[in-house]
């Protein structure tokens, strides 16, 4: 039994329209910017909740034997309250954060249309559909990334995020027309992994590649450091929730297509195995709070990507929802703090758990859960993925659980820092990225409390009674279901890492060989302007040149040469055609002169001269003869 | 009632033509804005009561000059309506950006009514003879508009250029078509007698000759690398509203006449050769692309990503003459696609143009690094100009990721390697809007040093301005939201012409 459709028109339309409404209604709708958007993200939180209860689905005609259709099942419906419900904690932060007087209406206006993007993203069943959720979220995250324009730098780390986001997008139009050629030309998302060799493969690829963008994981990761000059909400709305996590969705959401194509599983999986400890590491080199935090949302995506590699689809959704209500968490603490004290540094943060305490309080809540440390929501977690991984191959499990124990170590670290005592000069490594208010005001602590709570508290899948509920919600295969001495382990492992951690860092300090390599995210941006950014540019131009000097040097030398050739024609042609005519004419006026001088007009004349011609006719008729 | 939309505004073009030129300006642009709102409302109208089941709908076909087999018929059917439709919309819009124009406005006026005659005429040709005068007038009306009101004296070399070169183009389009005339028996110029006859079927090397001299012909007007070195100069020196009819109208009549004349009049033709037109295409796309990175000027920029959208139809139009391991649907689409593609760059290259000059009247400049920070003093200008160029990008909810996903799931299936390097350079043309925007609106405000607004002022939009490029956007994003409303009408004959080629 489905719901009604009017319920999925509903949950895009209230966002995408109110926010385009307030993005278009600019200055005017300044001051009602703020409570329109908060409105509209709980009234969008409702109706996310009434279509996980009532499972609605839609369809309307889109393009010839392709419908947009739209389906919230059990894997939907989870991502819709999720989704919903950390934007609406964003939301009502940003009244706090964003100062009215600073766009807002542009700001909110962008969130929600963006909220929308992702809704559609995660209800389509149709290819079509979620790459329209798909890209209109990378521009939006593009607008929102640079939303202070005044700095360029901001905006070129947007067009940095959309561009390579949009770079591995390519895949889902190449996987779109796979299956188009492939037979399924209704591009449902459960037909792909019944399309016919090579398409199968072609779809395999370009749904991994455009997965693996969006979420940030190897080799794409950089986008994301790049991102986090963006407002502090936007990264605790795109980089915890939305954005990052649609690539882990798609993944889960197709598991039929990689298992059908034989080498997809493993691909993903060592994939987001491999990003979980690489950016893990990368994150624990980081000096700056936002960045450690970007770097472990690769890290515990790659989670997510290696559940469905693996399989445990029921697995990585609850990694999913857990992680996305820790990062929003640590996100937003980490935005508090840039308010209040004008940094994100992290050795300029020391002691700012102690000065707001709420806000201290909160984010260490969200590191403990994100350090995986029990009962909390991604211990429980993490090891329904790494019992899933243990089923497919035991390399694979040990990596995710060193991915696990350095994750300890990263939080941990963070945590510590922000503990540390008040140093007596501390405030002059204050505002020194914008000016701080010095106080952390109530719309932003509310979100924080309710956040944690949820990071906290989503340990309960720990609970069997309640991961059975969940993963039957779901109803996908391999739920993992770890055993108790996995449980144990990375339980013994995490504390064990956390406590050192907490024993010895006692400042800022990374190793240096770690720290150049980390701070600089592998230099991976270094290596994609290196390998692909500049050789584009210095073809670009390059043709440019070409076609400046030999394309349409081409055309310039013919229509050169028809002229050097009309003239060379006007010297020849007129030279020898009246030369003819002249030649002509002065041959007929000297024969005429000649014939002119004898007629004389003098008798005897004329009489020699018949007398000659007669002689001359005689002489010929006797020599004929 | 088809004749009446077209020559409607040649009619009035001649009324007020006759009237004495020391009327005051504004009564003329006025008059044409009339003219091209009354024009559009009957387009409307037409499209209304258009059954997109039912072929060719308000033909008419009169004796012309029957000796020679040409004939007036007119009609329009789904590939047409919605380019006549954007032509008339196009026409409007500029109409009402130029309501601020003050040199020579009779003449101005005059010859942009001209234009539309000319634009709606070609479209609803159904005559070959009829086609190419319209096809040659429209050179003739656009020399003089580049010529006449362009930037100086480099205004005038662009103008001739583009008139020499695409009337060579034109000349070999002739040269095809007396190759049809010929071969058809009885002889005739009826594009739908021509259509039914499919004269050349099975003639080799004479339908390839044929082929060659309408591809050529066309090409040159699209324009597909390499016959695209007219289009820079003629963008960059023309005003605003002749670059958005240029860009918007004019290219199209070269795409047009693929899906009308050389794709259902010569399908054995197209089908052999349909890997080249593939391949002009793909390379179109991705030289556009990346030569409009490389441009310092903004104009030429949006000039080259013309040759980019372009190269995308010949892509979609070639992929449909293939008919291995395709089936009827991907070669739909990418007809479809390739059509909606044609209305959808008319609407934002038309858009982007006019921007561009707002741009010109305010700083006399259209070099992207000499502005900076635009946005601070020009917020709506900044909005629309993003807007714009997220729409030229591709990015759903506006009209160009419609036209760009069909063409490009229907095209995979005929060929797989250039259609994934044209869909990549999708990626380029983000990247160069992007860069462009940011370099032009962000940042610290910076004006060129000399221009109509040196004093640091850069007035935001205007009532006029805003009025003709907004709605142009707005039908973009209804196309882009809700597409149904207009592939109703181009499908059934882009299903239509997909038999025809496969015939």
């Amino acid at each position: 039994m489905t719901g009604p459709a009017w319920l999925i028109w509903a949950l895009i339309g209230l966002p995408l329209g109110s926010g385009t409404a307030l993005g278009v209604g600019g200055r005017r709708a300044e001051r009602l910017a703020a409570p329109a958007g908060v409105a509209a993200a709980a009234a969008t939180l409702g109706l996310a909740a009434a279509a996980a209860v009532w499972r609605p689905a839609a369809s309307a005609p889109l393009f010839a034997g392709v419908d947009a259709t739209f389906a919230v099942d059990g894997l939907s419906a989870v991502m819709v309250v999720t989704v919903a419900s950390v934007a609406a904690a964003v939301l009502v932060f940003s009244v706090g954060d964003i100062r009215s007087g600073e766009a807002r209406s542009r700001f909110f206006g962008l969130m929600l249309i963006f909220v929308a993007a992702m809704l559609v993203a995660v209800t389509a069943s149709n290819l079509a559909v979620l790459l329209m959720g798909w890209e209109a979220m990378g521009a939006t995250s593009w607008a929102l990334i640079g939303f202070w324009w005044r700095n360029r730098s901001r905006m070129e780390a947007g067009a940095t995020a959309f561009v390579t986001t949009r770079a591995a997008d390519v895949g889902l139009y190449l996987a779109a027309g796979a299956a188009v050629a492939g037979g399924a030309g209704s591009l449902r998302l459960d037909a792909l992994a019944h399309l016919p060799s090579p398409w199968l493969g072609l779809a395999t690829a370009g749904v991994i590649a455009a997965a693996l963008g969006k979420s940030a994981q190897l080799p794409f990761s950089f986008w994301l450091s790049k991102a986090m000059e963006g407002p502090s909400p936007v990264s605790a709305l795109l980089h915890s929730a939305t954005m990052v996590a649609a690539g882990g969705y798609l993944l889960l959401r197709l598991h039929p297509l990689l298992w059908a194509s034989g080498w997809g599983q493993p691909v993903v999986a060592w994939a987001g195995a491999a990003t979980a400890v690489v950016l893990g590491l990368v994150a624990v080199a980081q000096a700056d709070l936002k960045q450690l935090l970007a770097a472990s949302t690769c890290a515990q995506i790659g989670f997510i990507v290696l559940a469905a590699g693996a399989g445990g689809v029921a697995a990585g959704t609850a990694q999913l929802v857990a992680h996305a209500a820790t990062k929003s968490l640590l996100f937003l603490a980490a935005g508090a703090w840039l308010a209040a004290l004008g940094t994100k540094q992290l050795d300029a943060l020391a002691g700012a758990a102690r000065r707001y305490r709420l806000v201290g309080a909160a984010f260490t809540a969200g590191a403990l859960a994100l350090a995986g440390l029990p009962p909390l929501s991604l211990w429980a977690t993490k090891d329904a993925v790494l019992s899933s991984a243990l089923a497919r191959q035991p390399a694979l499990y040990a990596a995710g659980l060193a991915g696990a124990v350095i994750s300890a170590l990263y939080s941990i670290r963070a945590a510590r820092l922000v503990w540390l005592p008040l140093a007596p000069g501390a405030s002059a490594g204050y505002d020194t990225e914008r000016a701080g208010t010095r106080r952390v005001e109530g719309w932003m602590q509310g979100p924080l409390v309710v956040l944690a709570a949820a990071a906290v508290g989503l340990g309960v899948y720990a609970l069997p009674e309640v991961s059975n509920v969940f993963d039957n919600v779901i109803a996908g295969p391999g739920a993992g279901r770890p055993a108790g001495w996995e449980l144990g382990l990375s339980a013994g492992l995490a504390l064990v890492a956390a406590g050192a951690t907490w024993r010895w860092v006692t400042r800022l300090r990374v190793p240096a060989a770690l720290g150049a390599a980390g701070w600089a995210w592998l230099g991976l941006e270094a290596a994609a302007a290196l390998l692909v950014v500049r050789p584009l540019l210095r073809a670009a131009s390059g043709l440019a040149r070409f076609d400046d000097v030999v394309v349409d040097g081409a055309v310039r030398g013919v229509a050169g040469g028809a002229l050097a050739a009309a003239r060379l024609g006007a010297r020849l042609g007129e030279v020898g055609v009246d030369d003819v005519v002249g030649a002509v004419a002065g041959g007929a006026r000297r024969l005429g002169g000649l014939a002119r001088r004898p007629q004389t007009g003098q008798l005897h004349q004329y009489y020699a001269q018949a007398a000659v011609a007669l002689a001359v006719l005689v002489a010929i008729v006797v020599a004929v003869r | 009632m088809l004749s009446l939309i077209t020559f409607l505004p040649a009619a009035a073009g001649v009324i007020l033509a006759a009237l004495p030129a020391r009327l005051p300006a504004k009564f003329f642009l006025r008059a044409w804005v009339a003219v091209a709102a009354v024009d559009l409302a009957l387009v409307v109208a037409l499209w209304v009561a258009y059954n997109p089941h039912g072929g060719y709908a308000y033909g008419e076909n009169l004796r012309w000059i029957p000796d020679a087999g040409v004939g007036y018929h007119v009609g329009v059917d789904g590939l047409s309506l919605p380019l006549v439709a954007v032509t008339c919309v196009l026409f409007l819009a500029c109409g009402i950006y130029s309501l601020g124009e003050t040199r020579r406005p009779r003449t101005y006026v005059c010859l942009f009514l001209g234009l539309q005659t000319v634009c709606v005429g070609l479209f609803a040709a159904l005559d070959l003879v009829l086609f190419f005068v319209f096809f040659d007038l429209s050179i003739v009306g656009m020399y003089f508009v580049i010529a006449g009101w362009g930037h100086g004296e480099a205004a005038r070399a662009a103008a001739l250029k583009f008139f020499l070169y695409t009337f060579v183009g034109s000349l070999v389009l002739l040269l095809g078509f007396i190759g049809l005339y010929l071969a058809a028996k009885p002889h005739t110029f009826d594009i739908v007698v021509l259509t039914r006859a499919d004269p050349l079927a099975g003639r080799g090397a004479y339908a390839t000759v044929v082929l060659a001299a309408i591809a050529v012909g066309l090409a040159i007007k699209t324009p597909t690398v390499p016959f695209h070195t007219w289009l820079p100069p003629a963008h960059s020196e023309a005003p605003a509203a002749g670059s958005a009819i240029l860009a918007g109208v004019l290219l199209k009549f070269g795409t047009y006449g693929f899906v009308r004349i050389a794709m259902p009049l010569l399908p054995g033709a197209w089908r052999a050769y349909a890997l080249v037109f593939i391949i002009v295409g793909a390379v179109s796309a991705v030289y556009g692309a990346l030569v409009a990175l490389a441009q310092p000027n903004f104009k030429r920029m949006i000039a080259y990503t013309s040759v980019n959208h372009m190269g995308f139809v010949i892509l979609g139009v070639g992929a449909a003459g293939v008919l291995a391991g395709t089936d009827a649907q991907s070669r739909s689409l990418a007809v479809t696609g390739a059509v909606t593609q044609m209305v959808s760059h008319g609407l934002i290259t038309g858009a982007l143009f006019l921007l561009s000059g707002v741009l010109w009247e305010r700083t006399g400049s259209y070099q992207i690094d000499d502005h900076s920070g635009l946005a601070h003093r020009a917020p709506a200008f900044a909005g629309v100009t993003a807007v714009a160029a997220l729409a030229s990008l591709g990015i759903p909810g506006l009209s160009g990721f419609i036209a760009e996903f069909q063409i490009f799931t229907g095209s995979i299936a005929s060929q797989v390697a250039a259609t994934a390097v044209a869909v990549a350079s999708i990626v380029i043309t983000a990247g160069l809007f992007l860069r462009a925007l940011q370099r032009m609106l962000a940042g610290p405000l910076r004006l060129p040093a000399t221009g109509p607004d040196a004093g640091g002022r850069f007035a935001d939009l205007t009532a006029r301005e805003a009025v003709s490029v907004v709605p142009l956007l707005i039908v973009s994003a209804a196309i882009g939201v809700a597409p149904r409303w207009l592939l109703d009408v181009i499908e059934p004959a882009a299903r239509h012409l997909v038999g025809l080629v496969a015939r």
